[in-house]
């Protein structure tokens, strides 16, 4: 059942991505994106990291597209169509792409990774919340308030620098 | 069951996912879409930290919080970038990245 899904899920995700890259509708690449997103987020489900799953729905799904379209909507006509890239670059971009993905993949198939230690993660909300909050081993309380001090100095950034300029 | 898997699957998943974000990110010329590669690519990332926690840490949640911590970059980067863009198209009314150069020269 899991390895169906993953296939599947794995499917969506490859057919998608080569949809938004390659899309010259560019709301339409947006909403390619957003089944990209989905489809990672039944990824964590099937590894069982359901409250990563959820932030996954909720902050990249739900807020960054919709950022996005809003962006795309302030900035160009939706009917209007991307200009296709040339076939010289287009040419060296899928070099570069092909080269980069052959050393690696032939990196992993001939590496011998462990096998699978069968270990059940615990990833309910109490532990996430014990380590997300502890200053003992494993953890994140110091990250954890980065972060936050982060999105202030992000949302100030972008209020300060999207604001019309008085003059 | 999971095990049936096996971690190279997803290795090579990530992989591809990563080098097609940075094709469309060499190919694009459009700021919004290289943001969107942009987002594909940091999405590899993830699927990668997760998969290697669930296979060999089970008894840490390493994988699991950089992940997240990753996607509140990302948030924070998009927030940053989209207002960038937005303040560059009010003032030059493009977002072709060839004809952005006001502060080449």
């Amino acid at each position: 059942m899991e390895v169906v899904l993953f296939y599947i899920l794995a499917g969506m995700i490859l057919i998608f991505s080569v949809l938004t890259v390659t899309s010259r509708r560019i709301l339409r690449a947006a909403v390619y994106l957003l089944f990209v997103l989905i489809a990672a987020a039944g990824l964590f489900f099937v590894l069982q990291f359901e409250f990563l799953a959820a932030v996954q729905l909720t902050l990249y799904a739900g807020g960054i597209i919709v950022l996005i379209i809003f962006s795309i909507m302030l900035t160009s006509h939706v009917s209007e169509k991307l200009e296709a890239p040339g076939i010289k670059k287009t040419a060296f971009a899928l070099i570069a792409c092909a080269a980069g993905a052959i050393v690696t993949i032939s990196t992993i198939l001939n590496y011998d990774f462990p096998a699978y230690s069968g270990g059940n993660v615990d990833a309910s909300m109490k532990a996430i919340g014990t380590s997300l909050l502890g200053y003992k081993e494993n953890g994140f309380a110091l990250p954890f308030e980065v972060i936050s001090l982060l999105l202030l100095a992000a949302m100030l950034g972008a209020i300060i620098i999207a604001k019309r300029k008085e003059n | 069951m999971i095990d049936k898997i096996g971690i190279e699957q997803f290795m090579i998943l990530s992989t591809l996912m990563f080098f097609i974000g940075v094709y469309g990110f060499l190919v694009r010329k459009n700021l919004i879409t290289m943001l969107m590669s942009v987002e594909l690519i940091l999405n590899a990332v993830n699927i990668n930290f997760v998969a290697f926690n669930k296979f060999y840490y089970p008894q840490n949640l390493q994988g699991h919080f950089f992940a997240m911590f990753v996607i509140a970059i990302a948030a924070t980067e998009v927030a940053v970038a989209i207002a960038i863009i937005i303040s560059l198209y009010r003032k030059i009314r493009t977002i072709d990245v060839e004809e952005v150069d006001e502060m080449k020269y």
